[in-house]
């Protein structure tokens, strides 16, 4: 009886944790639609709802009801399973960003190791999915798109190494308390720019969607999808793109933290600045989205192997070399 | 002007500049219209749906003299008159073929009473080909439907023609 009780207690806070995440994600899409939109002077979704904001639920009832095509050459094993994989992983990593002091649901040690273990997973739903079409071009968008999060894995990694010497714990809330006297954005400025351009190319978002290059690729490893699978997939990329703007807000923004400890301002609870923060950042990601042009393959690989590695790994001898000679380093 | 260059690179001032007029255009109004709630405008001499006009006792305009079925370069137009007991000649049949159609508007240019017109309307599709092919019926209840509008169209473009 008392395992139920555990059981059920712990459905209801992920159950709290993950209906807000799928809203946001869905709010998330009209959000970046309508950027894109306005930016290019056009109208963007404005009729479902008040300023259009039912789009992306239209959307998902649409896909509900479409007809799941799975190709007669596939494996359909995989195939089915891949779009569930990008989703879930996708949204597991949720467990570990904290909302504010002691509101996180599981407030583990290595917080910030398993988000980066489960973004690194990430790439195999997008793998399989290419791989189990059976068909060229969704394996051509998943081979770009395994080479691409594997480089800019490594320098998000660095990044966060220089991160984890200001603050001496892998601990999402840890990393957020450090920040109480200044935000990392300004001491790390020129990580915060590699981190941000980093998750772009992390989350497949333009300038650099090379695995759904709709010019050369159709739609890279969607390409056989349809319906909710395909859904799925777009669901867990926004997850993910939602999922790198908060690690960005708690990495640089100082996460929950209000920007001045006043009055007005540290009233609001520490969710509603995580959210202003993760908007923030999401919006500069539409915004580039609607800059940028596409990079080339190659130039792609150049950024992140020849010009994002070096920087980042300079600038983890520069931080801890400072630590050091100023005896700053943390002592837990 | 390698250093300017490396300089340029490193600070991504053109991105920056980019995304500062990406932010100016933002609140900049927008070039595109709500289309289903809100249509652009057209010129009074647009060539749209066919409509065949009554004059203003309810008595059809069109006098049979099958000039539109002549000069039609698709072939679109079909009519069959005969002579009403009051002595006028009146058509017992004037079909458009809407699928043949080119809507060059030769049909509207030659008629002698302003019977035939295109009017305003564009919003015209439908799910079968049948119901394209207007009757007589069909061509009058556009007039009856649109006379306010076709009226003001050929009033306003005459000086013109």
């Amino acid at each position: 009886m008392e395992y139920i009780n555990i059981i059920f207690h712990e459905t209801y806070k992920i159950l709290f944790l993950l209906v807000p995440v799928l809203v946001s994600v869905a709010m998330i899409v009209w959000l970046d639609r309508r950027v894109w939109a306005f930016v290019q002077k056009r109208q963007g979704p404005n009729v479902v709802g008040p300023f259009g904001l039912l789009q992306s639920l239209a959307d998902a009832l649409k896909y509900i009801f479409k007809e799941i095509i799975i190709p007669a050459s596939s494996n359909k094993v995989i195939f089915i399973i891949a779009p569930i994989i990008t989703m879930t992983l996708a949204l597991i990593a949720w467990a570990v960003i904290p909302f504010g002091e002691n509101n996180v649901l599981s407030d583990i040690n290595v917080g910030i190791l398993y988000i980066f273990a489960i973004s690194s997973l990430g790439v195999y739903g997008i793998i399989m999915g290419g791989w189990a079409s059976n068909s060229k071009y969704p394996f051509l968008g998943a081979i770009r798109s395994a080479a691409q999060m594997v480089s800019y894995e490594v320098s998000i990694g660095i990044i966060i190494i220089n991160v984890l010497l200001c603050v001496g714990s892998l601990n999402l809330s840890d990393i957020v308390l450090a920040q109480q006297n200044i935000w990392f954005i300004i001491p790390l400025f020129p990580m915060f720019v590699i981190f941000f351009i980093s998750s772009l190319a992390e989350t497949n978002r333009p300038p650099f969607d090379l695995p759904e290059a709709e010019a050369e690729l159709v739609a890279g490893y969607q390409t056989e999808y349809s319906g909710m699978m395909y859904a799925m997939f777009w669901l867990g990329e926004y997850a993910n793109i939602l999922l790198m703007c908060a690690l960005g807000s708690i990495l640089f923004l100082g996460g929950w933290l209000s920007p001045i400890d006043l009055y007005p301002f540290n009233i609001l609870p520490g969710a509603i600045w995580l959210i202003f923060k993760i908007v923030f950042l999401f919006i500069l990601f539409a915004l580039v989205k609607a800059v940028v042009p596409r990079y080339r393959y190659d130039q792609l690989m150049r950024l992140g192997w020849k010009i994002f590695l070096p920087l980042s790994l300079t600038y983890v001898v520069l931080t801890a070399s400072y630590l050091f000679y100023f005896n700053l380093l943390p002592v837990n | 002007m390698k250093i300017t260059r490396f300089l340029k690179t490193i600070l991504m001032t053109d991105f920056i500049g980019g995304l500062f007029i990406a932010i100016k255009e933002l609140f900049k109004s927008k070039k595109t219209i709500n289309y289903p709630f809100e249509k652009g405008k057209i010129s009074p001499r647009y060539r749209g749906e066919h409509a065949l006009r009554r004059y203003p006792n309810g008595e059809e305009r069109c006098i049979a003299c099958k000039l539109c079925e002549a000069v039609c370069p698709a072939q679109a137009i079909t009519i069959e008159s005969t002579e009403r007991k009051d002595g006028s000649r009146k058509t017992t049949r004037y079909d458009i073929d809407m699928m043949k159609c080119i809507y060059c508007g030769l049909c509207e240019e030659s008629c002698p009473v302003d019977a035939i017109v295109q009017g305003p309307n564009f919003e015209f599709s439908t799910e079968t080909r049948e119901e394209l092919y207007y009757t007589k019926e069909k061509l009058l209840d556009n007039g009856d439907r649109w006379e306010n509008i076709l009226a003001a169209n050929i009033k306003s473009d005459n000086p013109y023609r």
